[in-house]
């Protein structure tokens, strides 16, 4: 139980998705005007990356690996599909984001028009692949760490994202040199999160 | 076709050019940023990724705007990312290869040039309604222009970070105050947040001389 804790604060706020390896940067810096749309593509893509960590770890642990087959019997011993990972992987992705568009269309329409084109662009959002490819990467041991991993991520991602529109929301009302103005203050903006989230390295629970 | 069309028209020309200037995919179009800046801290990374970029993005787009007339529209998103996913895997396959090392370097990033926006991007404004060759040019152009602002990045962090270029020492050793100097690497530079600031002072200096590109 502390190893999933620690797991989980661990991929919150030092391997943060968007400060340490700017994944999911896309969608980060174009939803990010005001807060409220901000957190609901947070929350979708805190919901898309915990499903489908655990079921591409699942997938990939009995399928892919080298000798992940053994169990059709002995002549599957030798077969190594995990060059297919990347293929089956995004088709996952994509096939979960489909049923959460569905679901927000019927139950949250507003949302649905706000997020527009980037809620199915969460299938090509890097920080959802990214996490299954480092899962994939640094191999844990069950999928409980797994969902840890995924979950916290996730929660990373959003974290972020709010933090980055509540500044800009501020940030309208500052005088910025034309030039900087929209996305170059948000790059600096951001560079000095990640500074400060720097911090947060060496963190043990 | 009927009318031809020269292959190197000043019109195909063009369509390679203008990425690297009004058009960028990164400072421009925002497109692309996901998996540009993880591999920056050093030059030969950014290198061998800005190339695995411009072959898929390239060959994505050609294929892509061959097909473009016999893909349902209701799902095509998939049948894309199935031809970059293919796409990739070779390009991974190839580095894990002939690249051992650099494919180690470049860990997930390399899986993750499928979810990379550029490509994606072009697919749909582009190779969608156009012919195979000018996909192509477009594909390759904009991956091109992609690259090269990773090799920017990658030039200041290296440099100022390791004082080395392509693994080569630039800043003379005699200059370290460890050799009795008064130079000292910035560590920083070889930290994530440095890739974001350094970006975005490329976008600065890019604005000040193209003042059309500036947000209101």
């Amino acid at each position: 139980m502390e190893n999933l804790i620690s797991i989980f604060v661990r991929s919150i706020f030092v391997d943060n998705m968007i400060f340490a390896y700017f994944l999911g940067m896309c969608s980060y810096l174009a939803v990010s005007k005001n807060v409220k749309t901000a957190l609901g593509l947070g929350v979708a893509v805190v919901f898309v990356i915990t499903i489908t960590v655990p079921v591409n770890y699942l997938i990939n642990k009995y399928l892919l690996v080298s000798g992940a087959l053994s169990w059709l019997g002995e002549s599957y011993n030798d077969i190594d599909l995990s060059f297919l990972s990347f293929i089956i992987f995004i088709a996952v992705i994509a096939w979960i984001v489909q049923v959460v568009e569905m679901v927000v269309e019927k139950f949250a329409p507003v949302l649905y028009n706000q997020l527009g084109i980037f809620l199915p662009l969460i299938a090509v959002n890097c920080a959802v692949m990214g996490v299954s490819l480092f899962m994939q990467e640094r191999e844990y041991a069950n999928v409980g760490e797994v969902t840890a991993f995924g979950f916290g991520s996730g929660i990373g991602w959003m974290l972020a994202i709010v933090g980055i529109a509540a500044i800009r929301e501020k940030m309208s009302y500052s005088n910025v040199p034309a030039p900087l103005r929209g996305l170059g203050i948000t790059f600096i903006v951001t560079g000095l999160m990640a500074i400060a989230f720097m911090s947060f390295l060496g963190i043990t629970i | 076709m009927s009318q031809k069309e020269p292959l190197f028209s000043a019109k195909n020309l063009k369509l390679f050019t203008e990425p690297f200037n009004n058009g960028n995919p990164v400072t421009v179009l925002v497109l692309g940023i996901c998996s540009a800046l993880a591999v920056t801290v050093k030059l030969q990374p950014a290198i061998v990724m800005g190339l695995s970029v411009t072959i898929v993005t390239g060959f994505s787009s050609f294929i892509i705007s061959l097909m473009r007339n016999t893909i349902p529209n209701r799902i095509r998103i998939i049948v894309q990312l199935v031809v970059v996913a293919a796409l990739v895997i070779l390009v991974d396959q190839v580095l894990k290869a002939y690249a051992y090392e650099v494919s180690k370097q470049l860990s997930v990033f390399v899986g993750l040039i499928i979810t990379n926006c550029i490509i994606m991007g072009r697919i749909e404004a582009f190779a969608l309604g156009n012919k195979p060759f000018p996909s192509l040019v477009d594909g390759l152009g904009n991956g091109a222009a992609y690259g090269m602002i990773l090799v920017i990045v990658a030039f200041f962090r290296e440099l100022l970070g390791s004082g080395t270029l392509l693994g080569f020492q630039i800043i003379p050793e005699s200059w370290y105050i460890k050799n009795g100097g008064f130079y000292e690497n910035n560590g920083l530079m070889i930290l994530p947040p440095m890739a974001l600031i350094v970006l975005g002072i490329i976008i600065w200096v890019q604005r000040s001389f193209n003042k059309s590109l500036v947000e209101k």
